[in-house]
Order: structure tokens, then C-alpha cells, then sequence
């Protein structure tokens, strides 16, 4: 899909003097350089995006421009002249407002007063002039074109509403430059469509927007210029117009990914889970699919559509009102994550951080944590070393890159992560699969690995169930397709005839159409 | 069932594209460095000492100082496991005072005999522990409030048994119940050798049993383990016990001290307590730390008790020292950690 701006036009006609400019930024970790004498420049009124692999340097560099880190070496010129920035509350101070991945609100309070913490209009002496906040709060938000209260509670928000806030906030303080960390990675494409109108708005009245995404689609669509980094150097600073996404992906990896999603012999086997009328009062309404050995059925849908919770529901951690489970031909009850593992079922959360992974722990311990009893040792016991040892042969088999199993996992990077929570589940020998969201935030050469474990995994016999919202994944790992809206399936489609038209037009209904 | 099972060792799944990349980023410092900066602490302030008092460095002045560490240690050790699973236990003292009274009453008013009047004292304080373990699960109450309000009601429970008045005098009853807190074994003070048994225990179940690696887990993320399946309830009672078994054990030790059991003893001890636990390095989020670091945590409250004692300073001092070190500890720890991210 290639979407060209017009803006990407105007800023080739119209190039104006950069308002940011990083000379030579180099910034050292122990035992790894994440940036590495790097240049860039920031126009007025350009949408300039930022690609990389996990672990390229984005994520630094965007710590750097917001005053988290301190570069090593390097000049950051602001306007032509040299600055400093020693925290965050300097880069606010010159203009630099960062909405970064996790979202910094405070979620007690509305979202007038988010807007303006720590720069509320005062009527002296320490006294807060509220009506003026709320009002300024007001023009704000209207001149985004939100219609929402500024007396809103952010924590009763959706993450698209958040961000807008951010956004918001970022404006309250006068930013001349605008980063945006991520700001798709979590939101439909409805909202997606929303936050680019802002963007380019913003844009076009002569902001400059960095851009950072692991979405190559978005970033085609928005951006005026594009900056590849790998491994922590600058790869090219290119017009968008006069790249593609294949270019890019060339730039990123090192090289041509040929095949990004793997062909396999299609051969489906028995019914391995079968799910009849499974209800959840308000949130799931009869719900029946099954999935054969060796397939992967994909469930697609808005989020909220009510997919995680149709896992969650199966693997035992939301209680069901109604419904039938069977596990190959056997009715099963499942109370509990534990019913489920017994029952060799596997869920691999949409939350890594949160749900799938201890992060403080060693990667050997959160491999060993859904099956101790899975290491030859006696009952009760998890000998450190057995632990080090099954690890060990998942690191190997799965190519976990790090440096051992002793290894925090907080410390490795998003498609290791995953690989990890695969390597717990396969520990467990599990042999149906819930996948949700499998590839979120992780980086184009991890995704094709992931993709190819699942294939592996088919060719052993196991059956995966996919949930995502990233519709090529859907469609092109997809056997068979379920649509989900509003707790329902409403529709199932054949993977090599679905298309992203036909999948959005099911999911995205109205509510009269369904009648 | 043929089951994808283990991925074989040779097995090539799939050709990775990135491999050769420089595997992740920010390395931190191995555990064993967090328990580094509480052990250099401790060198360097017995060396303080040492330089000021020469007797600070006898033999035996260090079995003084190990004897008066080991009641804060045997509770710290339960209290490490608590604060690792993210939790919090307030009632200790109160254990340890329930289980106090109770020993001085089946002794003087029961007649039991040493051995079963031992081990009802830990059990004791073990169903304590069991009851705020039960509490905080199946009542999904925060710990900290759980065990606030047991404080009161165990604290509450050794005093009504015995009207509020101390036992005294328990050997002139059971003349062997000396053995616990007072003598010598092979010229080791018995409390040092019980809490050495203690350390070995705790240390056993943290590095080698489900138990431990759930108490980690479940401090670091309780979401992620309940997710791979683990009872998380099974495991908090477990732990809530524990803590409770220890104080059974420390109001044991104290009682033999002491020579008496005291409804209002160990009051304030939980703070201790929690002190020897976070100078050893332990987050109190959970998810993190090890019970080296409380034994060193709790040694060094007693060096510098002893110490300053030593050195004529009042205990009004004292207390302003200790106070001090605990946010010190704290302020070191979040400086190097700051250093290395």
C-alpha cells in the first residue's frame, strides 16, 4: 500500500531551514552502542518518521531529544544554535514535547487539568484561575477538532483519547517539536485515521513531527521524509515519495525479506477444540468455532470486539455463563490457567509486559515457571540448574538472543520477549495455541521468525488460534478467518479468499446491518 | 497424543535474518551485586568501629553481635519471603508475643513438657500467619491492611490470655527452656546456630522449590504467573505461613532470652523487621532481592547498636543512626541503580 501526502510534495518544493539538528550523536550501554554517530534534521511543517528494528535506536534517540538521556558524544542545535537538554523539564522548556509509548497522565484527574499540569493559569499568588484552564482547556481541544469535555476523567478514556490529550498537553506548552513514540502501535484505524488528520493539521501549521512507528503503512502514509537506523546508525534519510515499503524493509533488516509470510503444505487434521455457545453476559454472546490440528484459525475484529476475551474465557481465567468446551472429542471444564495448561492448552498474551512475562526475573525462570513439572527433577522442586539447562535448549532452538539464561528478561528485546513466552508454553507441551496479538511491537525480522515458529508448530501437530489486528498478518497466516463484532462472530471467512476490504467491511458494521 | 513438545537442539526453525545484531541492550548488574553495597556497608562501618574500639573486633563481641542479630534475623528471613511476593506483614511482633504467652502457659498452667510446649509456640505463630494469609486471599484485602488490623487483634489475643500480666521465671518450671535463647553450643550462642538452621531453610526454598520461584514470580508480576497457570492463593498462604512459622521460632528464642513470656514483648519488632530486609537490598514491590542481603541487613542494625553502645552513645542516638542507615540503604541502592540503567 502506498499512500503519498501532498505534504510529501511540499516539503521537496518548499525545503525550509531545519529547526532541530543532531550532529554526531553517539550514546553508549555497557556492552552495546545504541547510537553511533548519527545525524538528523528536523524541518518546520514535515512529518519526519522515524524506522528501525527493535534495538536500531529509535527509542534512544527519542530519549536524548526529551532530556532522559544524555548523548555521549555529538551537538543537538536548536534553531542553528547548540543546546543542552539535562532532564525532560528542559526539553519541555524549549519546545520539545514528547508523547511517549506509555502515556504519562494522571488518570485521578480530568482532562483540562492534564492539559495544563504544572502550567496552570494562575490569578497570582499560587490560586488557580479554573475557568480560564478549562477554557483554554476548550480551544485546545477545538482547534484539534475533539469535542470532548475538558471535564472528562482520563482514567474513563481509551488509549486514542489519551494520546489526543497528550497531544493537547503538548500544544499547552507551546511545542514546536512534536514526537510521537509509537502512536499507533495501540489504537484502531479509525483512530489511526483520526490522530493523522491532527498530525497533518499540526503539520500544516508549520509544527515539526517526528514520527516513530513500527508500522510501515502508517509511516508511508504520514510521513514527508523517512530516517532508517540500524543497529544504532543511520542508514539514509530519504523523501517518502521516492521510496517504497519494500525499500524500507531492504534498509531496516539488511536485506530483502523475501517471503514475509512463509508458505506450509496445508493439510488440517482432526478437531483439536471445539467451543459451542460460549457466553459471557455482555461481553460474549454465543460463541462456536473449532480448530483442527495443523490449521490456524484467525479471529479478526475492532478492538473491544470481544477476541482476548474469548481466549481468556477458554484458558480458564474469566469465569463463562453458558457454553461447551471440547478438548480433542472430550468435554472439558476449565476453572483455572492450571485446568488449562493440563489440558495442554497455551495462551500467549496481548501484554507481554504485563501478562506474559515476570520482567524482573531471569529468562530460565520464566521458561520454567508454567511446567516445574516438566524438569526432570522431584516433585516440588526447580533446581536452578535444570532450569538453566531447559532454557538453555529453548534459547538454542528458538535463537532467543541473549547472552544466557541467567538474563533479565526486561533487559531483552520485544521478539526475544516473545520467543520467551513461547518457549514457556512450549515447555509445557501445550498443543493448542492462543496467539493474541503475537507480533505486537516487535520488529520486522522478529515477526517472520515468529510466523515461522508457528508454521513449525502446525507441522508438529498442534492447532493455533491467532488473534490480531494487523489484517496482512491475519490474511496471510490465516487457514480460516473469524470476524468478530460487539461479543459476537459473525462471520467466517476462507484465509486465501478474505481480503482486507472484506474483513473490515464484517467487522466494522453497523449495528443495523447485522439484522 | 503426538505433541509438538520440545524443539529439537539441531533443529534449524527458521533462518534469522538478524542474527549477529548485538542481542540487547543495557546489561544490570548480577544479583550478586545487590547484595554487595549492604555487605560493603558493613565492612566499612565495622572498621569505623573497629578503629575507635578495639574490643568491637573480639571474638567475642561478634557472638554478641550475632546473637543480637539473630532475633531480627530469623523474622527478617520470614519477612523477605513476604515482601517478595509484593506483600507486607505488620503482625509480627504480635506473633511473636502470642506465640510467647502461649509457650509461659501451657509450661505453668498446663504442664507440658519442653518439646510439644516448643512446637505448639512455632505452630502457633504459624496458624497466626496462616489466618492473615487466609485473610488477604480469600478476602483480597491488601496485606497492609490485613495485617494492621491483626497487629491489634493477635497483640489483643496474648494479652487478654494472660490479663495483660507477664509469666516469670519459666526454667524454675521447665529448667531445660534456657536452651533456646541463653547457652552455648560448641561456644556458638544457640540463637546464632537456630537462625543459621533458619537462613539454610529459607535459602533452600527460595533457590530450589516451586515455592521460591513463585514468591519471586509473584512479587514481579502477578498478573504473568496467575497466567502460566500457578494458584497464586496456595502460594500467598504459603508464604504468609512461613512468616508466621519464623516468628513462631524468634517468640521461642525470645521467651528462653527473656526467661518470661510477655503479652507486650517484641511490640515494634515487624518495623525491624522490615528494616533488616530493605537495607539487604530487597524491593519492597517485590520481585526482588535474597535473604543473604536481610542476614547482612540484620547484622548491620546490630553493629551499629553494638558499636555505638561500645562507644558510650546514648540509645536515643541510636535510634537516629538506625533511622538514618535504613534511608541511607535505600538512597545507595536507588543511586546504583540509577548508575547502571
Amino acid at each position: 500500500m502506498q499512500l503519498s501526502s501532498p505534504g510529501a510534495m511540499m516539503s521537496d518544493t518548499f525545503p525550509s531551514a531545519p529547526v532541530l539538528e543532531l550532529r554526531g550523536i553517539s550514546k553508549r550501554f555497557p556492552g552495546v552502542v545504541a547510537l553511533d554517530d548519527v545525524a538528523f534534521d528536523l524541518r518546520a511543517g514535515e512529518v519526519h518518521v522515524l524506522v528501525g528494528e527493535n534495538g536500531a535506536g529509535k527509542s534512544t534517540l527519542v530519549k536524548i531529544l526529551s532530556g532522559i538521556y544524555q548523548p555521549d558524544a555529538g551537538e543537538i542545535l536548536l534553531d542553528g544554535k547548540p543546546i543542552t537538554l539535562p532532564d525532560p523539564h528542559a526539553a519541555q522548556q524549549l519546545g520539545i514535547s514528547t508523547v511517549h509509548q506509555e502515556l504519562n497522565l494522571v488518570p485521578q484527574l480530568d482532562v483540562g487539568r492534564n492539559m495544563f499540569l504544572g502550567r496552570e493559569p494562575l490569578r497570582g499568588a499560587g490560586v488557580i484561575d479554573w475557568p480560564a484552564l478549562y477554557r483554554g482547556a476548550s480551544t485546545q481541544l477545538a482547534a484539534l477538532g475533539m469535542s470532548f469535555d475538558p471535564h472528562t476523567q482520563v482514567r474513563g478514556l481509551g488509549v486514542a483519547l489519551q494520546q489526543m490529550t497528550e497531544i493537547a498537553k503538548a500544544l499547552v506548552a507551546k511545542a514546536r517539536v512534536l514526537i510521537l513514540d509509537e502512536p499507533t502501535a495501540a489504537i484502531t484505524m479509525e483512530e489511526t485515521d483520526q490522530l493523522f488528520r491532527i498530525v497533518t493539521a499540526l503539520r500544516d501549521q508549520g509544527a515539526a513531527i517526528i514520527f516513530i512507528s513500527h508500522h510501515l503503512d502508517d509511516a508511508t502514509r504520514i510521513g514527508d521524509r523517512v530516517t532508517v537506523l540500524r543497529d544504532g546508525q543511520l542508514v539514509a534519510t530519504l523523501p517518502m515519495a521516492s521510496t517504497t515499503q519494500r525499500e524500507l524493509i531492504r534498509l531496516m533488516v539488511g536485506r530483502e525479506l523475501t517471503q514475509q509470510f512463509p508458505e506450509r503444505p496445508h493439510e488440517p487434521g482432526p478437531v483439536a477444540l471445539k467451543v459451542t455457545g460460549l457466553s459471557r453476559q455482555g461481553i460474549l454472546h454465543d460463541i462456536s468455532f473449532d480448530v483442527r490440528r495443523g490449521e490456524i484459525l484467525g479471529i479478526a475484529g475492532l478492538v473491544g470486539a470481544g477476541r482476548t476475551e474469548v481466549a481468556r474465557a477458554i484458558f480458564g481465567i474469566d469465569r463463562i455463563d453458558r457454553g461447551q468446551i471440547e478438548i480433542h472429542g472430550r468435554a472439558a471444564r476449565i476453572d483455572s490457567p492450571g485446568e488449562a495448561i493440563r489440558l495442554r492448552m497455551a495462551l500467549l498474551p496481548e501484554d507481554r509486559k504485563q501478562q506474559g512475562l515476570v520482567l524482573p526475573l531471569s529468562v530460565a525462570d520464566n521458561i520454567a515457571m508454567a511446567a516445574p513439572d516438566k524438569l526432570p527433577s522431584p516433585p516440588g522442586l526447580v533446581p536452578p540448574v535444570r532450569r538453566a539447562r531447559a532454557a538453555d535448549r529453548f534459547i538454542q532452538a528458538l535463537r532467543i538472543r541473549t547472552p544466557s539464561s541467567r538474563q533479565r528478561v526486561v533487559n531483552l528485546s520485544g521478539g526475544n520477549q516473545q520467543k520467551v513466552v513461547l518457549a514457556k508454553w512450549l515447555l509445557t507441551e501445550a498443543d493448542i495455541f492462543f496467539f493474541d496479538e503475537p507480533t505486537r511491537g516487535i520488529d520486522v525480522g522478529a515477526k517472520v521468525e515468529v510466523y515461522h515458529l508457528m508454521n513449525e508448530l502446525l507441522a508438529r501437530g498442534a492447532a493455533i488460534v491467532m488473534i490480531s489486528s494487523e489484517l496482512p498478518e491475519v490474511l496471510g497466516m490465516s487457514d480460516r478467518i473469524l470476524v468478530m463484532r460487539e461479543g459476537r462472530i459473525v462471520s467466517e471467512l476462507d484465509g486465501r479468499s478474505a481480503t482486507q476490504e472484506s474483513v473490515m467491511t464484517l467487522a466494522a458494521a453497523a449495528e443495523e446491518d447485522v439484522a | 497424543m503426538s505433541a509438538p513438545a520440545e524443539m529439537g537442539e539441531a533443529e534449524s526453525i527458521v533462518a534469522s535474518p538478524a542474527a549477529g545484531r548485538l542481542p540487547f541492550r543495557g546489561i544490570k548488574l548480577g544479583t550478586i551485586s545487590q547484595t554487595l553495597g549492604p555487605l560493603a556497608s558493613l565492612i566499612i562501618l565495622s572498621l569505623l568501629i573497629w578503629s575507635q574500639q578495639d574490643v568491637f573486633m573480639s571474638s567475642g563481641n561478634w557472638l554478641n553481635i550475632a546473637r543480637q542479630a539473630s532475633f531480627n534475623a530469623i523474622l527478617g528471613i520470614g519477612m523477605t519471603f513476604v515482601i517478595l511476593t509484593g506483600g507486607i506483614d505488620l503482625s509480627v511482633g504480635s506473633m511473636v508475643a502470642v506465640s510467647s504467652v502461649l509457650g509461659g502457659l501451657l509450661i505453668f498452667n498446663q504442664g507440658w513438657s519442653m518439646w510439644p510446649v516448643v512446637l505448639a509456640m512455632i505452630l502457633a505463630g504459624g496458624l497466626c500467619g496462616l489466618a492473615n494469609g487466609l485473610i488477604i486471599t480469600l478476602g483480597r484485602i491488601p496485606p497492609f491492611i490485613v495485617t494492621l488490623g491483626t497487629m491489634q487483634v493477635f497483640r489483643g489475643i496474648a494479652l487478654q490470655l494472660t490479663n495483660g500480666q507477664p509469666i516469670f521465671d519459666i526454667t524454675k518450671v521447665e529448667p531445660n527452656f534456657d536452651i533456646w535463647g541463653t547457652r552455648n553450643f560448641a561456644g556458638i550462642p544457640s540463637p546464632v546456630i537456630i537462625t543459621a538452621v533458619v537462613f539454610v531453610i529459607g535459602f533452600l526454598i527460595l533457590r530450589y522449590t516451586r515455592l521460591g520461584l513463585y514468591t519471586y514470580s509473584i512479587g514481579g508480576n502477578e498478573q504473568a504467573t496467575r497466567f502460566s497457570g500457578v494458584n497464586i492463593n496456595r502460594y500467598k498462604l504459603s508464604v504468609y505461613t512461613l512468616m508466621g512459622l519464623a516468628a513462631g521460632i524468634a517468640g521461642v528464642m525470645l521467651t528462653s532470652r527473656l526467661n518470661s513470656a510477655q503479652p507486650s514483648v517484641a511490640s515494634g519488632a515487624e518495623l525491624d523487621a522490615i528494616a533488616a530486609v530493605v537495607i539487604g537490598g530487597t524491593s519492597l514491590f517485590g520481585g526482588e532481592g535474597t535473604i543473604v542481603g536481610t542476614i547482612i541487613g540484620a547484622l548491620l542494625m546490630a553493629v551499629i547498636r553494638n558499636g555505638l553502645t561500645l562507644m558510650h552513645v546514648t540509645a536515643f542516638y541510636q535510634q537516629i543512626v538506625i533511622g538514618a542507615v535504613i534511608i541511607l540503604a535505600v538512597l545507595v541502592d536507588r543511586l546504583r541503580r540509577g548508575a547502571s540503567s
